[in-house]
């Protein structure tokens, strides 16, 4: 099956272009374009991190080591796609246009973090594993019968391929041909289970051939690869040719979330190695430094503009106007319950009695 | 009893874990399996050093599969197994929710005893710990209206060991829900060793004859902090915690309302669909004579579980408890 199906990579560890029929598209914008936003989900992540620990926000899911992942995918998308993220999945979602305000509110524990800004076809991040792939195999459904070139991208991890959803995602789609990506970031570990306890099979690419629809396996830590790949996807589900999953091999450095310790079930040197021999930021830039690309006082440029842009989230996170109590009882339903409305206005009667 | 039984101090997760450690050793059907629960201990730790002493065969790491593992787990249970399943958070167990709906609770009705599942269900669950969204659901009232299926919540660690390893003796499918807030919170002594508690026993917390207030879970240190603040106006409760939720202990209820007349039940799941709506039907069976006053309900609203920035708005807290209990006390 690893045979079946090859890894991708459009350049390897150490930066070299191996595919070289893709010199031309690469261009140095775009390979700028790559680098700054995987710096930008970087530094967002670290800083994301740093404030759970101050008690800035609540637990939090962190991505680093998946840059090229989220990035790579998130570029290939056109803006009337539609995204489908999961709680780890905020380095697509910004690159796609969601609000880092709005992100790291999420993560405050507020629900304008599941609002997308105007016009952005992004759903909230999906909680319960594997639920959002039904969603997205209708929401693309929907494009293809309102007879739109648009697709959707829908993320999950490699545990989320154990939970019935993802298989009946995949059926669905494939027997609605409908114009979706199901995009799985495989970074080995369901919290503490690996990949060899999840499943089985050797890859997850090969799940694909269950459904009759394209299975593409991809190096996720190399931001070319994922981003062509993805692109490939896109295209074929606009052309009316159905889904494709793509498995894209990447790992997670740190902690499941900030409520884990990873030291429990395995040993972090291997993040260390990896990230030495593998990480996503550092392989574009060697690519970009062997094509003439970089630009040493540039990159500065981009760590502080990005430094400053995060910075600025914050602040308006942090300023933003306290969560009402009527906000949990107003958007239930269109129109308010009897059942509702009582408890919303003996709660808030209480409330003003209780102000003594 | 003079004999003199050697106790630990523990909290309610590690009593969790020392009963389920108890029962691995005594019994060798009993196996413990669930995402998680192996080499990690579980996200709570609950599970943390069982499969160390156990192995991989009977504290098994599953595949993120809520449907498969209950599914597998009802399958063992009927050829000979004890499972103990663990779901991460209540507010995951919805995959297995067929499972446990149309087999679990049912085989033996179907095949008239021919075949059982004595399999425990444990969950975490309930807000107040600034967990991210549907890590807090309290649908406790899902799996009582559920024929077939026991439910029971402790709220201290003694009961919780007790109470575990009854249900892992039931010969019926157990849902053992654990309140989050209280893993941690306080320590008692838990002796060692194998001990029950009955299943369907609530526990009188508190004595006083003026209002009876009814608990579960997480709600029982809020209960307990109400009645002592009304203590302070004058106001004797008596405090109950129901340990289990299904079959509820009747006779303790309609003796204490009986007694008192009044009566305030505190949930944190939401109000309509409630537990605390068969403790009214259960007082107004047994009791409909003896009231002085319309019993109270304190619970959360209606509305999904909301996120953290406004969980303290929508849980049941001390306040409203006593507000409630002066309610029924002045009508
Ligand atoms: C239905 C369900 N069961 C359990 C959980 C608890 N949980 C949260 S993340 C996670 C592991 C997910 O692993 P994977 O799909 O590989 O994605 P990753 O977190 O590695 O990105 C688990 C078990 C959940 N969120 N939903």
């Amino acid at each position: 099956m690893e045979q079946q199906f090859p890894m991708i990579q459009v350049m390897n560890n150490d930066g070299e272009l191996v595919m070289t029929e893709y010199r031309e598209q690469i261009t140095k914008e775009l390979a700028m374009t790559f680098y700054r936003h995987l710096m930008r989900t970087r530094t967002f992540d670290r800083k994301c991190v740093s404030l759970q620990r101050q008690g800035r926000i609540g637990t939090y899911a962190p991505y680093e080591g998946q840059e090229a992942a989220q990035v790579g995918s998130a570029l290939a998308l056109k803006d009337d796609d539609w995204l489908f993220p999961t709680y780890r999945d905020h380095g697509a979602t910004m690159t796609f246009g969601h609000s880092l305000t709005r992100i790291l509110l999420y993560w405050r524990g507020r629900n304008e973090g599941c609002v997308p800004p105007n016009g952005k076809k992004i759903f909230p991040p999906s909680v319960p594993i594997a639920t959002q792939l039904p969603h997205a195999a209708g929401a693309a459904y929907a494009e293809k019968r309102k007879g739109t070139k648009n697709a959707a991208i829908v993320y999950f991890g490699d545990g989320a391929t154990s939970e019935g959803d993802f298989h009946e995602g995949l059926n669905i789609a494939s027997v609605f041909q409908a114009p979706v990506v199901f995009f799985n970031q495989n970074n080995q570990y369901a919290i503490s289970v690996p990949i060899t306890k999840q499943m089985n099979s050797q890859t997850i690419a090969q799940k694909a051939l269950a459904y009759d629809i394209p299975g593409v396996r991809v190096d996720g830590n190399d931001v070319l690869a994922v981003y062509f790949e993805t692109q490939k996807a896109l295209e074929r589900a606009r052309n009316g040719e159905g889904p494709t999953l793509i498995e894209a091999i990447t790992w997670r450095y740190g902690a499941h979330t900030t409520a884990d310790d990873p030291t429990k079930y395995r040993n972090q040197d291997e993040s260390k190695k990896r990230r030495e021999l593998a990480d996503p930021i550092q392989r574009l830039e060697r690519f970009m430094k062997r094509e003439g690309f970089w630009d040493e006082t540039w990159a500065q440029s981009v760590q502080e503009e990005v430094g400053r842009e995060v910075e600025q989230a914050i602040t308006e996170m942090e300023n933003y106007p306290e969560a009402k109590s009527d906000d949990m009882f107003d958007y239930v339903f269109a129109q308010p319950t009897w059942t509702i409305e009582q408890q919303k206005n003996e709660y808030n009667a209480w409330k003003r009695g209780s102000i003594r | 009893m003079t004999m003199a039984v050697k106790t630990n101090t523990l909290t309610l997760v590690q009593a969790v874990t020392d009963a389920m450690r108890t029962m691995l050793r005594e019994r060798d059907d009993v196996l413990v399996l669930g995402e998680d629960v192996g080499k990690n201990g579980g996200v709570f730790r609950a599970t943390d050093g069982l499969q160390a002493e156990f192995g991989e065969d009977r504290v098994i790491d599953t595949p993120l599969s809520e449907a498969g593992f209950t599914g597998a787990a009802i399958g063992m249970a009927v050829n000979g197994f004890r499972p103990i399943v663990e779901i991460q958070f209540l507010g995951f167990i919805y995959p297995a929710y067929e499972q446990i709906m149309t087999h679990a609770s049912r085989i033996r009705s179907r095949t008239m005893g021919h075949f059982t599942v004595p399999i425990v269900i444990r969950a975490p669950y309930g807000a107040g710990v600034r967990a991210p969204e549907i890590h807090c659901d309290s649908t406790e009232a899902l799996f009582t209206h559920m024929p077939g299926i026991k439910v029971v919540c402790p709220s201290t660690p003694y009961d919780a060991k007790g109470l575990l390893i009854a249900a892992i003796e039931d010969p019926d499918p157990v849902l053992f829900l654990e309140p989050m807030r209280c893993y941690r919170s306080s320590r008692e002594e838990v002796p060692e060793g194998k001990y029950t508690i009955e299943i369907g026993k609530g526990k009188k917390l508190r004595e006083g004859d003026d209002v009876t207030v009814i608990a579960w879970g997480a709600m029982v240190p809020v209960a307990m902090k109400a009645a002592e603040e009304a203590a302070k106006k004058g106001i004797q409760a008596d405090v109950i915690d129901l340990r289990t939720l299904y079959p509820l202990d009747r006779d303790l209820i309609a003796e204490s309302v009986q007694k008192t007349g009044r009566t305030v039940i505190v949930q944190e799941a939401h109000a309509t669909g409630g537990v605390a709506n068969d403790i009214v039907s259960i007082i107004n069976d047994t009791s409909f004579l003896y009231q002085k006053a319309p019993v109270e309900r304190v619970t959360g609203f209606d509305v999904p579980v909301p996120f953290f920035a406004l969980e303290d708005y929508y849980l049941p807290t001390p306040e409203r408890v006593l507000h409630a209990i002066e309610k029924a006390v002045k009508f």
